[in-house]
């Protein structure tokens, strides 16, 4: 259709004739090996194992108590770690790990750049064992690039079928292997081919079949640019001593191409033949320096060092260098790694720290815990004789595997008289028991006299000792009265 | 106003050809997925109505080919959740509350069920936690008018007091002023006589006056010491606990038109295991004798 004639006055201005929106540019990573693929490789292996094996060791607790190493129980409210077990209160140690990783990942970002993006991050291990199953289905850059472009066929439509229910196996595998840590792996794993398994189970699946299907077959590096936001902060812990991922513009340009033989004097060193370009998994080029998009992978640096070697040219033009020692190196001095920094000085404090006061408290971590409710409604009643009573519920948190009795006293109210519904006082005072990982429950009365009860409220310390280890926890709470 | 319909070269789009102060508008359909999306939920709300229940009618409503109803779901949870029950309703319908009190399990069972029980049937005269209220005893203290050990309680709950059970338990106090028992005079002095049994100022002349009335009206049902009777439900005088009050008007009050306190009998209301952890956890309180 032809344009419409312009009627309107826009004075001098004149409107981009250009979407404003830019489109998503398919990546076509090119299969590159090197170092750096093969440490991908390495971690991408040892972290998959991880993840698919550590539901399956067991760890022994005793009877009454899953032998599972790593578990999550949400219906029992406990979580395991082998010899760790964590009530639902005390998530605190969660919040602690996750502190701990963030100061870790701080740090190592600090000393090394992306390291975490390039081969750790679980966006990135599954978007290259997905891009992995890829090329094996459709072939590498150019025969991938070509079937896109061939109109549809039977070839190409099995192929893309085949590629897809392969990544969606992969997907489901990793769902599966997800709420694992969820429920006991054995049990789990062959109720979920029974159909046995619940609703929540097979919800999860789905959910995470979904997600990894999406964001590692389909969205890949858009999460790194657009969705993450490490990117984002990761830019506050470098400095110019980190180590990252460089181009040594300072003699690789001016870039030229070079036909082979040739030799590398009085030119730029790189012979532009875009390998680089083309073996990166988020499609940029490293030759435009430090940004965001870079994840830090180092394959860029596999490709340039086998083109380097065809050439017998000196390597490493792209190489895992810091910035100072790129400008070092381009005045001719020696460079020099520089790992003892302030920031990477305060980040290792910080994380031993942090570490230290972990293990501190889960070393000490009490097998008892006690907590004390008021009554509110009475607050208190008046008895025949003129005195007070007030009622309390006391729980008891018995975090050892066995039943253990407790003896109770009260502090602050001298002449308080103690009862506890339902059981009678020995010679030596009450015998409370709980059963092992439980919670027990108690009614517990304290009776003063008129006089005692005149300070409005009084405080009173409820004090729960484990009658066998000693071990004791209190809990403050108040004693009401009509005041004075 | 309307205008010719455009290419834009900008968005690669047609123009709807409407114009409005010049500004021309952007022919942008919603993406096919959502109209698809939108189509979809249509053909979802026909399937419903077709399978649940969804049109009211005149006396009746479509019922739906799967025939849901919400009613029927709480009818089958509430069998569900007897069935759980089941068990310990059967103990607890076996056993005498003695019995349950001293087994912590059916104890701590008992006392959570009472509890919830509690809530809907007695705090609303009681009080939550068994506070009481003006002429509604408490039952957190160590008051007893009708006797604070389990049997007791639990006989109070299943027959009442005053109650249309004729099992309930059973008493009035004399009308002593309106029935011209005794005159103004003589009530001030045994009101007097009375309070002063637990220790009250009152007007000693007046109290001693009244002590020989007292033995003659009183002492029958409240005793000669004033200590009560719980075989009758006469309170005890002497304690520091007075339903109605422990000022001189409300015992004349009392004396000269008393209060009959009516607490309905709960048999065939709630089942014997429920009246049994209501006995429980009102005995749990803190006043259980």
């Amino acid at each position: 259709m032809a344009v419409a004639e312009d009627t309107i006055d826009r004075g001098e201005f004149e409107p981009p004739q250009q979407p404003l929106y830019a489109d998503r540019v398919k990546v076509y990573p090119q299969r590159i090996s090197g170092q750096f693929r093969k440490i991908k490789w390495t971690v991408l292996t040892v972290l998959l194992a991880i993840y698919y094996l550590a539901p399956w060791l067991r760890w022994d607790r005793g009877p009454n108590a899953p032998n599972q190493a790593i578990l999550v129980d949400m219906p029992g409210r406990r979580a395991y770690f082998f010899w760790i077990e964590i009530w639902p209160q005390e998530v605190y140690y969660l919040a602690g790990i996750l502190i701990l990783a963030a100061i870790g990942l701080f740090f190592v970002t600090s000393l090394a750049g992306r390291v975490w993006c390039g081969f750790t991050c679980p966006q990135t291990v599954w978007t290259d064992l997905f891009m992995w199953v890829e090329r094996l289905i459709e072939g590498d850059r150019n025969r991938r690039m070509k079937l896109d472009q061939a109109p549809m066929s039977a070839g190409k439509a099995g192929k893309k079928i085949a590629k897809h229910l392969a990544w969606l196996a992969i997907a489901f595998v990793t769902g599966g292997a997800w709420i694992m840590y969820f429920n006991d792996a054995p049990t789990v794993v062959a109720n979920v081919f029974t159909g046995q398994a619940g609703p929540t189970v097979y919800g999860f699946i789905g959910l995470f079949t979904a997600t990894t299907y999406l964001l590692a077959g389909w969205a890949r590096e858009q999460v790194c640019i657009y969705m993450c936001p490490w990117p984002r902060i990761q830019g506050a812990m470098f400095d110019e001593h980190t180590m990252l991922v460089t181009y040594e513009a300072w003699r690789g340009e001016p870039r030229a191409h070079a036909k082979a033989g040739q030799s590398p004097e009085g030119r730029g060193h790189c012979i532009d033949c875009g390998l680089c370009v083309r073996v990166c998994p988020t499609g940029i080029d490293i030759r435009s320096g430090q940004q965001l998009d870079c994840i830090g992978c180092g394959l860029c640096i596999d490709a340039c060092n086998s083109v380097m070697g065809k050439m017998g040219w000196p390597k490493d033009l792209i190489t895992y260098d810091s910035l100072s020692n790129q400008a070092a190196r381009e005045q001719g001095k020696p460079p020099r790694l520089h790992f003892l920094r302030p920031r990477t000085l305060i980040y290792m404090t910080l994380l031993v720290v942090v570490a230290c006061v972990m293990l501190f408290f889960l070393s000490t971590r009490a097998h008892l815990q006690v907590t004390v409710q008021p009554d509110r409604a009475p607050l208190f009643v008046q008895l025949r004789d003129g005195g007070i009573q007030n009622a309390y519920t006391l729980k008891i948190l018995n975090k050892d595997r066995t039943r253990q009795t407790y003896a109770l006293a009260v502090d602050g109210l001298p002449s308080a008289q103690l009862s506890v519904i339902g059981y009678q006082p020995g010679a030596d005072g009450y015998a409370l028991p709980v059963p092992g990982d439980d919670v027990g429950t108690f009614r517990v009365l304290l009776r003063a006299e008129p006089d005692a009860a005149r300070a409005n409220p009084l405080h009173v310390e409820f004090v729960v000792r484990n009658r066998s280890s000693g071990e004791t926890n209190e809990h403050e709470t108040v004693f009401n009265g009509p005041g004075a | 106003m309307s205008g010719s319909i455009e290419h834009d070269d900008v968005s690669g789009r047609k123009t709807t050809g409407h114009i409005w102060d010049g500004i021309k508008e952007l022919n942008t359909p919603l993406p096919s997925w959502w109209v698809y999306v939108f189509y979809a939920t249509i053909i979802w709300g026909i399937g419903y109505w077709v399978v649940y229940p969804a049109w009211p009618l005149v006396t009746d409503y479509t019922r739906g080919l799967f025939g849901y109803s919400s009613r029927a779901d709480v009818t089958e949870q509430l069998e569900k959740a007897a069935a759980a029950r089941a068990q310990q309703t059967e103990q607890l319908t076996k056993l005498s509350v003695e019995q349950i009190s001293s087994d912590p399990q059916l104890l701590s069972y008992s006392i959570a069920g009472g509890r919830s029980v509690f809530a809907v049937n007695c705090a609303p005269c009681h009080g939550a936690g068994g506070q009481g209220g003006h002429g509604y005893p408490v039952l957190a203290d160590d008051d007893w008018l009708w006797g604070g050990d389990l049997a007791n309680i639990e006989r109070t709950i299943r027959y009442g007091i005053r109650s249309t059970s004729p099992e309930t338990r059973q008493s009035e106090m004399p009308k002593f002023g309106v029935d011209q028992v005794l005159t103004p005079e003589q009530i001030n002095d045994v009101a007097a006589y009375a309070l002063s049994l637990s220790g009250e100022a009152v007007d000693k002349d007046a109290a001693g006056r009244g002590k020989q009335i007292f033995a003659d009206n009183c002492a029958a049902c409240h005793g000669e010491d004033g200590a009560g009777n719980m075989e009758l439900g006469a309170p005890s005088l002497k304690d520091k606990i007075w339903l109605y009050g422990n000022t001189m008007a409300a015992v004349v009050a009392q004396v000269t038109n008393p209060h009959q306190g009516v607490m309905p009998t709960w048999e065939g209301r709630l089942d014997d295991a429920t009246i049994k952890m209501l006995a429980v956890y009102v005995h749990s309180l803190g006043g259980g004798q």
